[in-house]
């Protein structure tokens, strides 16, 4: 086991590395609080609270899920890199054109969005988006989903490079991931958790980018040759492959930075295990396989394929899940934790993914989905889980770099209220959904009934912290990151040695 | 209980025991153990992680057998041989339902399919809450089998977003009580 160090030298960010890193984070916080900002007004648009016409509802709404994706997609690829690059050369450019193609993809979607009107939504679902009758032409969702392949061209670029780097190490994907120890032989205690998840997150997330680059291409052939029609329910398949798959994926590549922040601050070891090697290996294939899960109200589809989705949906995120809480719990439990950002939002990251995953696999059992289906069970679910886990973890390792940047580990007052502020108002928020859902409210309404606007207040409220605390975050991370770095080691520096 | 309020009761209470699990060692993560405190925490643990996965797999099998020993979702594919069949189209943005009431107490086939995009056929009983659902397609037709208890008016909204009429995009048709009931 390699000593615990606060601050390795090989996570230093020196150079090109830190000027790459700044923009990703600046960027990916920046984006967070306005596309939040859209969300409230989206909520407050239900509530009754503000007008917003539907038309314009209907683009937020694009605007909101596609960018709110993308930019988990972008702080979680942050937080793989800067640990993995500790462990395997990866190259600076092919770091900076994820970011140079995500910047022109983004490009593209706002354009078509406020420029051309597309409203067709983030799963812009066959043949959806070439009958936007009248509100949008096909050319706009043409240039929506032109947005979509440079995004993804940008991330494959990344993941191959990465992938390139992992065997360069490792010999191949499956060593990286630790298959040889699965029944045997001692595990190297030295092989590191950020390369097996990376090496997991490559696998599935690249499937999952190339079934969306198949469904793009398709569609966008449809958009300029009608008469070449698609089947709708094989796109709505491969188009929820490649959703479900880039939404997860955020979390894998998220919970890299507990894996390897987690033990630096509770000053306890956190070896890896056969189990962990188990679980990863197992949700590799299962994450791959869970999409059906969004097709069980498409009675068309054979009975195994709705079956499989349940029971896929039951197994797939468990092994992760399950081995991470325990291994993450036991490893701060009666451990000397050190009470700062990181850490406090590590803890908070865990909870969030582990609170938030009852009402998935609720929603995930087809006679629960008979009811609760594209109702806002739905968002409720998947906010809980980005908000109270996947931004949090992201969160941590700004926060944790910030400190070596301060000099001291982050824990002023106004970060002891921060975080309060926006775990409160993300519960309020994720909570209001799931009582709408469990109300049979449903999702994707511009307009509400009028019984149904109760929760939409309650939830505009929660979210009103949620933005205040996510711009408190902002604002001090981009000036953390922009300030010179401190010389040396923080005061509480090297490793937590106690425990 | 019908079924949403289950759901939010299990949901509910199953996030609480893990907000509980997390103020359980929140409150022990700065207080250090000894070697011996830390042994006993080891063992304890293991202990628990053995519960933990062997109540998982209980609640895993015994939930996939409750839900799925009788489907939910009726056969597609064989004849279905039921009385009342309704056949309901979605375009944009409004619903064709015909025959547009039905009877309570016996099974009623819906035939969903769609002539544009994607939609939702969602039936929303009396009481507001959502009794059944399934997706209009076009290109394919879904059947839904649902068998009214309650007479009433019953409220069909759509639940997959189709544009900018998908909100007002709203039908009824009646349930009438069953004969001789
Ligand atoms: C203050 C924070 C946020 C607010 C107020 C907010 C608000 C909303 C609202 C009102 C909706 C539409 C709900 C409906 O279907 O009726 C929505 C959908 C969505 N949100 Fe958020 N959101 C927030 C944060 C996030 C975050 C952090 C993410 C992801 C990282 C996210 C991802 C999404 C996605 C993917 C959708 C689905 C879009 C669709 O249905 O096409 N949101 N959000
Ligand atoms: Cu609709």
């Amino acid at each position: 086991m390699a000593a615990l160090t606060m601050y390795p030298e090989n996570e230093r960010l020196a150079g090109g590395n830190r000027a790459a890193f700044n923009l990703y984070v600046i960027s990916a916080v920046a984006l967070f609080v306005l596309m939040m900002l859209l969300g409230l007004i989206m909520r407050m648009g239900q509530a009754t609270w503000l007008a917003v016409q539907p038309d314009l509802f209907y683009r937020i709404l694009s605007m909101h899920g596609a960018g709110m994706v993308g930019t988990a997609g972008l702080a979680t690829t942050a937080v793989m890199w800067f640990f993995l690059r500790a462990h395997v050369r990866l190259h600076l450019w092919a770091f900076v054109t994820n970011y140079v193609m995500f910047l022109l993809g983004a490009a593209c979607l706002i354009y078509a969005i406020f420029v051309d009107g597309y409203g067709a939504l983030w799963t812009f679902l066959y043949p959806l988006p070439v009958h936007g009758m009248g509100l949008w032409s096909p050319d706009a969702a043409a240039v929506f989903m032109l947005g979509y392949l440079l995004i993804g061209v940008g991330m494959l670029v990344f993941y191959l490079d990465a992938a390139a780097a992992i065997i360069k190490v490792y010999g191949n994907l499956g060593r990286a991931l630790g298959l040889q120890w699965l029944f045997r032989g001692t595990i190297d205690p030295d092989h590191p958790k950020t390369v097996v998840a990376s090496t997991m997150v490559i696998i599935s997330n690249v499937l999952g980018i190339l079934a969306g680059a198949v469904v793009l291409v398709m569609s966008l052939v449809n958009a300029f040759y009608p008469e070449m029609a698609l089947d709708a329910l094989l796109a709505k398949t491969l188009i929820y492959w490649f959703g479900h798959m880039y939404i997860n994926a955020t979390i894998y590549m998220g919970v890299i930075a507990v894996y390897a922040l987690l033990p630096r601050y509770s000053g306890r070891p956190y070896p890896i295990s056969r189990a962990f090697l188990w679980s990863w290996a197992v949700s590799t294939v299962f994450v791959t396989l869970v999409f059906p899960h969004h097709l069980l109200m498409d009675y068309a589809l054979p009975r195994w394929f709705a079956v499989m989705g349940q029971l896929v949906s039951y197994g797939a995120g468990f092994p992760v899940f399950l081995v991470t809480m325990y291994g993450a719990l036991t490893n701060i439990y009666r451990a000397n934790l050190r009470w700062t950002m990181p850490s406090r939002l590590m803890v908070l990251s865990l909870f969030g993914w582990a609170a938030g995953i009852v009402p998935a696999i609720l929603d995930g059992t087809i006679r629960v989905n008979l009811v609760m289906h594209n109702t806002q069970w739905v968002p409720g679910h998947f906010h809980f889980y980005l908000l109270l886990g996947v931004l949090p973890m992201a969160l941590a390792l700004m926060f944790h770099v910030i400190g070596q940047r301060a000099g001291a580990l982050p824990n002023s007052a106004a970060d002891r209220l921060g975080l309060p502020v926006y775990l409160i108002g993300g519960l309020i928020f994720t909570l209001a959904f799931l009582d709408a859902g469990h109300l049979s409210v449903a999702r994707r309404m511009a307009t509400h009934l009028p019984e149904w606007t109760g929760t939409d207040k309650v939830g505009s409220i929660g979210a009103m912290l949620v933005v205040l605390g996510m711009l408190y975050f902002a604002v001090r991370i981009t000036v953390g990151l922009l300030r010179a770095p401190a010389r040396g080691e923080p005061d509480e520096g090297p490793a937590n040695t106690a425990g | 209980m019908i079924l949403q309020n289950l759901v939010w009761t299990i949901a509910l209470a199953g996030m609480s025991l893990v907000a509980l699990g997390f103020i359980h060692v929140i409150r022990q993560a700065g207080k250090p153990a000894d070697d011996v405190a830390t042994r006993k925490a080891a063992h304890t643990s293991n202990v628990l992680r053995r519960w933990l996965f062997g109540a998982m797999l209980v609640i895993f099998v015994g939930a996939t057998w409750a839900t799925l020993h009788r489907f939910p979702i009726a056969s597609q594919h064989a004849a279905l041989d039921i009385q009342q069949v309704v056949d309901v189209t979605g375009q944009q943005w409004s619903w064709q339902i015909t025959p547009n009431t039905v009877r309570a107490g016996s099974p009623v086939e819906f035939r969903v399919t769609s002539k544009d995009v994607n939609h939702g056929f969602a039936i929303y009983a009396p009481d507001g809450r959502i009794a059944a659902q399934t997706q209009a397609m076009p290109g394919f037709t879904n059947k839904l089998v649902h068998t009214f208890t309650q007479p009433g008016t019953y409220r069909v909204m759509c639940l997959e977003y189709c544009g900018l009429g998908h909100a007002p995009m709203v039908s009824e048709f009646t349930v009438v009580a069953a004969r001789g009931g």
